[in-house]
């Protein structure tokens, strides 16, 4: 199951990323997940929401550079080692994984993971092949995406 | 719409007539105005002829071109000690027009027109617009400062009188630029390069494509700018970009422009004579050799400018141009020399890293040089915008990127130096005119 992911350039220094919260939250985005992968200079925020296409537009014009990236959300079972059976079908197959993280959003004892992957639709096809489903949340969040 | 090709080489308008006379015919007309200009600054302006008096000479020590080597130098600082009005020739009454540099530093200057004057000016910025082959039917978009400064009016008056029609948009508000350049269908924009970088950099946010535009030309300068930026501006907008060229000491824009050889700007020199010398010993230089360009206004009743020394490094040539123009040309002016950064003991410009940074594919960056002094050490670190082109979604990406930036700049310059990435539009613009350099070294 894919899902869109904004990423926007934010620079290491106070208030950085509150300007882009109070712009989404004074236009009634509700964001369903985000992470920041941080450097010594600089970080990138990254975020799921619905409506990403308007918001990315909302963004840009605030002067933001917005990047869409494709992410694959997988339902891991709330459990010790559910994580680990994922990533061993992915090792196994030579799939990387860039980054992840997990989203609020949780149902039935699972929990939904959001990854990123050079080759998104491989990893997809591997998952497949090996019975991993993203449905239940992760199909809820893509009809929110449309 | 889709972009009408550009016109062939040989456009030829009327107004351009003086740009293609014989070199005797020119020489002569010069020499005139030289002789006039010389003894008004002599009679009318206190600071020419204390100067003049010192060096026992009168306006008829002027007897030919060669002549202009004895007179003195005027330079930046005669403006602002005698400002406001110490410099100005004509009376109150004569003078229809003022402009004003900001000053960034110091007291502003201040130059003043009379009639003729606007229209010796109006005349060299219409010869500008028509060198690049504008014409009437052309969309002038001016989007120099109306103010103060001289680009706004200097180029609206040059676009009425070529008969084109002038958009009086002035600088800033980008969104607004674009939804006009595009409803309005310019064929022309009038700005600095940077801020027509800043243009292209948001036209895709608001779903407009430059290059599906009628925009054809631009017209750019106000300051310094590197071939590879005008490479880059014209790969990405798909238009042709022109230098001209120009400074309120003088005149404001319209000194000189480039023709459609885009080989250098054409000095109007039947109306500014164009010197060069070596800035340290002031002794001229030679055909094609680079130095100091000095300007002495020809047709400037209410402010004439003798020997003005511009601090414009650059190298003038009388070698034919393709075009026919007979009017000698300055190579492109990347850097002035009062640009010139000293580090660690190290010459270095502005434009140096410019082209460093321009060499990395998918930059188009606005980037800002920040000097500090750590432990008596000089720190150089070089802010750049990200762009669209420049994001991508992984640390490690951006990463490898300031890596990239910084071994360019570093290979360019002999210099380590820091590249801090920065968010866009972080970077101050005052006046449409980048500030590349900021200097907090304490001497």
């Amino acid at each position: 199951m894919k899902l869109k992911q904004l990423s926007l350039f934010l620079e290491n220094k106070p208030g950085a990323l509150s300007r882009p919260m109070r712009i989404l939250a004074a236009a009634g985005f509700n964001i369903l997940t985000l992470s920041i992968g941080d450097a010594h200079q600089f970080g990138i925020l990254r975020l799921i929401l619905r409506d990403w296409a308007k918001a990315k537009k909302l963004l840009e014009k605030e002067g933001f550079v917005v990047k869409v990236t494709d992410m694959v959300a997988v339902e891991v079972a709330d459990e010790p080692g559910g994580l680990a059976e994922i990533l061993d079908v992915l090792e196994a197959a030579g799939v990387n994984v860039e980054f992840m993280y997990a989203c609020t959003e949780k149902r039935e004892s699972k929990a939904l993971m959001v990854f990123r992957f050079d080759d998104p639709d491989n990893a997809l096809r591997v998952l497949r092949r090996h019975g991993i489903h993203a449905a239940g949340s992760a199909g809820l969040l893509k009809q929110w995406q449309g | 719409m889709r972009k009408s090709p550009n016109q062939p080489h040989r456009t030829f308008h009327p107004v351009s007539a003086p740009d293609f006379l014989p070199p005797d015919q020119l020489r002569e007309l010069q020499l005139q105005r030289l002789t006039f200009i010389v003894r008004r600054a002599y009679e009318h302006v206190g600071l020419f002829r204390k100067r003049m008096d010192e060096r026992n000479l009168t306006p008829d020590d002027v007897q030919s071109l060669e002549d202009i080597t004895q007179l003195p130098f005027a330079v930046k600082t005669d403006l602002r000690d005698t400002y406001p009005f110490g410099l100005f020739a004509s009376p109150m009454k004569d003078i229809v027009r003022v402009h004003a540099s900001t000053g960034t530093t110091g007291k502003p200057i201040v130059v003043a027109y009379t009639k003729e004057d606007i229209e010796v000016w109006t005349n060299v910025m219409t010869r500008s617009f028509a060198a690049c082959g504008l014409h009437s039917g052309d969309i002038i978009q001016n989007a120099y400062g109306y103010g103060l400064f001289t680009g706004g009016l200097g180029a609206h008056y040059g676009g009425e009188a070529l008969g084109a029609t002038v958009i009086p948009i002035s600088g800033g508000n980008t969104e607004r630029q674009l939804t006009v350049m595009k409803d309005f269908g310019a064929t022309a924009i009038c700005c600095t390069p940077s801020y027509f970088l800043h243009i292209i950099e948001r036209a895709p946010a608001m779903g407009i494509k430059i290059k599906e535009l009628p925009l054809r030309v631009g017209v750019f300068g106000a300051e310094p700018w590197t071939e590879t930026m005008r490479r880059r501006i014209e790969a990405e907008s798909g238009i042709k970009a022109y230098d001209i060229y120009g400074l309120s000491e003088i005149v404001g824009p319209g000194v000189a422009m480039e023709c459609q050889c885009q080989a250098g700007p054409h000095i109007f020199e039947d109306w500014f004579y164009p010197e060069i010398i070596d800035s340290v010993t002031g002794k001229p230089c030679a055909d094609g050799q680079e130095g100091e360009l000095v300007l002495t206004t020809l047709g400037k009743a209410a402010m004439p400018m003798i020997r003005y020394r511009t601090r414009d490094i650059t190298a003038l040539t009388s070698e034919p141009c393709a075009c026919g123009r007979t009017l000698r040309r300055i190579k492109r002016i990347a850097r002035r020399s009062d640009d010139m950064m000293i580090i660690r003991g190290v010459n270095v410009y502005p434009s140096q890293i410019e082209t460093a940074l321009l060499k990395i594919e998918g930059t188009l960056p606005h980037y800002q040089i920040i000097l500090t002094r750590e432990m008596g050490l000089d720190e150089i670190e070089v802010q750049v915008e990200v762009t669209r082109e420049l994001f991508g979604d992984t640390v490690g990406a951006l990463e490898e990127l300031q890596h990239k930036l910084s071994a360019s700049v570093e290979t360019s310059l002999g210099l380590r130096a820091k590249v801090r990435l920065v968010q866009p539009q972080s970077i101050q613009r005052s006046e449409g005119k980048a500030k590349r350099v900021i200097d907090q070294r304490k001497m």
